[in-house]
């Protein structure tokens, strides 16, 4: 099911949490609200839901104004970050919860619960824990309950809000590739909110990048990560350098390699990510002089602190390869040269 | 139960040897003393004293009274711990500390008050007379009395559960299709049980020994309203200390049990709601 944003707006106090937001989600896809705390996208994300009213716009489901439905009749489960179990039911009761509260008429057979609730226990691959209190499982479990009874009811969308923000590194990353592969199966329209850009670029289908309560670009994770749309959007998507220059004739400058500015004026921010420099040993004739300041090594990748005459140390990212093949240490004297670049208006 | 030898909190042997001996003298010896008085008695005359027709009157008085005290404010004391946390108004602080002041006030003021209101004559009890009903001097009084007394304590019992209870958990009920009357039912009130419950036992507890401000509104008329801690001091009246003691023993061994009640009914919500403590 489709659903349209149109035109929210909503302030808490003199805060504004979304500023005149438009957003189309389509059917069966796995979107990704990400941005800083503070952003919005929780807010948008229970403004969807129906857990919040907007002050002014609306909210479509398949085309139907959906915005002064009740979230009890809106049909969307809803998962929270900090899973929202009720404690005093067994996680069999907790899935069951939404069967149970049906109308008479709607009710299904106890049989028929029981068969559902197991069939989605299955699907979360925790059927051996039926009997068991929320407060016996672990972190991720316990997500994996909240979503198998978000899916009980069979809602027309799944809304996410932080999934996997309580829990531990390693558990985050095994969970989220299983809430794709789940998504995959089950092709039901998601929205998932999160901080963190590892997760919306790995995760998601298309990834709305928010800041500030306004959209700022809206994108496959390659859209995204590749042409941001703005100097935020680079900025929160990796790690960043940043280069002042003067424009001369529609182009800009670092360190002997050229970069088109036509948008630019007089000045331009140039934004290098640190994997997108060459070092050097050999001074060449533009590029930027530098001595190495700290070596650290980080898995597969080595980072560089290199200081620079003009502005803030540059950070530059090897591969472990060319780590080795360079024998970088701290102190040495090396000349750095940007690759690539995105040139922003200063 | 392991001692531990290496704590990092020291003082142990010093702090558990004088909490003993204070919990000691403070509670076991007296108690102790009550217990030894009645096995002067012959088990016949025990019998006799604590099953006296005008006695077991008054442990129907008592804990009729009680429960019906204990009861009301389950309802009520649960109603003013939810405005109390839900929703912001002006004066809630003032609401918040007139909550306690039962606890504060010594029961007798609290008994002469309601008595002179509630009196055939007082400002309350003049417009109650001609409908037919009597407040003071009945057991309506003590009813009354015992429910001004033990209002905090499901008031006190609810606040902090209600209080810590995440308003994601009736929003998650909700979004799964539940009427705001099953989230209350199937969702707050389970998590709010325990405390409901250890606020009653409490209330009850504290309304079956509740004498000040009951004797002043009830009129203790024998069989009618007359409650047991009051047969306890006019059997004392009379010197006839054996026969108090034995009443006493009574009264001991049901605030005793109410005791274990309460203690059950903690241990049974920890487990069940997975705290541990």
């Amino acid at each position: 099911m489709s659903i349209e944003v149109r035109q929210i707006n909503k302030r808490f106090g003199d805060f504004v949490a979304l500023d005149d937001i438009n957003l189309d989600i389509q059917t069966g896809e796995l979107l990704a609200l990400l941005g800083p705390s503070g952003c919005g996208k929780t807010t948008l994300l229970r403004i969807i839901a129906g857990l919040e009213t907007p002050d002014r716009g609306s909210i479509l489901f398949h085309g139907e104004d959906a915005t002064d439905t009740h979230v009890r009749e809106r049909q969307v489960g809803f998962v929270f970050q900090h899973y929202a179990l009720f404690r005093h039911m067994t996680v069999f009761e907790n899935v069951a919860f939404g069967l149970r509260v049906r109308p008479k008429h709607t009710r299904p057979t106890d049989a028929a619960i029981k068969q559902k609730v197991h069939t989605l226990l299955e699907l979360v691959q925790l059927d051996w824990l039926a009997d068991r209190y929320p407060a016996q499982l672990s972190g991720g479990q316990r997500q994996r309950i909240a979503l198998a009874r978000a899916l009980a009811v069979e809602p027309r969308v799944l809304l996410l809000d932080e999934p996997f923000g309580a829990l531990d590194t390693k558990v985050r990353k095994e969970l989220r590739r299983w809430l794709r592969r789940l998504h995959d199966e089950m092709h039901i329209t998601s929205v998932f909110v999160t901080h963190d850009q590892e997760e919306a670029l790995e995760v998601a289908d298309r990834v709305v990048v928010m800041n500030k309560g306004r959209i700022e670009q809206t994108g496959t994770p390659e859209q995204v990560y590749d042409q941001p749309a703005t100097p935020f959007v680079y900025q929160f998507l990796g790690d960043v350098n940043l280069f002042h220059s003067r424009v001369h004739e529609g182009w800009a400058e670092v360190g002997g390699t050229r970069f088109a500015a036509p948008e630019a004026g007089d000045k331009a921010v140039i934004y290098v990510r640190p994997h997108e420099i060459d070092i050097q040993r050999i001074a060449t004739d533009k590029a930027l002089a530098g001595v190495i300041t700290h070596v650290r090594l980080l898995g597969a990748t080595v980072r560089l602190e290199v200081n620079v005459a003009a502005g803030d140390p540059v950070e530059v990212e090897l591969t472990r390869e060319r780590y080795t093949e360079g024998r970088w240490s701290v102190g040495e004297a090396v000349w750095l040269s940007p690759r690539e670049a995105r040139v922003y208006a200063g | 139960m392991a001692i531990k030898q290496h704590s990092v909190l020291p003082g142990f042997g010093l702090s558990l040897g004088y909490t003993l001996l204070y919990l000691s003298l403070i509670v076991l010896l007296p108690l102790s003393a009550l217990v030894i008085k009645v096995t002067h008695m012959e088990w016949a005359a025990f019998w006799h004293a604590v099953t006296e027709p005008r006695v077991l009157a008054s442990y129907r008085v008592t804990f009729g009274a009680s429960l019906i005290a204990a009861t009301l404010n389950l309802v009520f004391g649960l109603l003013l711990a939810w405005v109390l946390v839900r929703y912001p108004f002006p004066g809630k602080r003032l609401v918040d500390a007139l909550v306690d002041l039962p606890f504060a006030l010594p029961t007798a003021v609290a008994g002469i008050a309601l008595a002179t209101l509630y009196a055939p004559n007082g400002s309350i009890g003049r417009w109650l007379d001609p409908l037919g009903i009597k407040v003071a001097f009945t057991p309506l009084g003590i009813v009354f009395a015992l429910t001004f007394i033990t209002l905090p304590f499901v008031v006190r019992t609810v606040q902090p559960v209600l209080q810590d209870l995440e308003t994601e958990l009736e929003e998650a009920a909700a979004s799964l299709g539940a009427t705001r009357w099953q989230v209350f039912q199937r969702v707050i009130l389970p998590t709010l049980l325990p405390a409901l419950l250890t606020g009653f036992a409490l209330a009850f507890a504290r309304a079956i020994g509740e004498y000040g401000s009951v004797i002043f509104i009830a009129g203790n008329m024998p069989f009618v309203s007359e409650i047991t801690p009051l047969m306890i001091i006019s059997k004392l009246e009379q010197y006839d200390y054996l026969g108090a003691t034995a009443i006493a023993l009574v009264m001991l061994a049901v605030s005793f049990v109410m005791l274990l009640v309460i203690n059950g009914l903690q241990w049974w919500s920890a487990k069940r709601l997975g705290r541990r403590k």
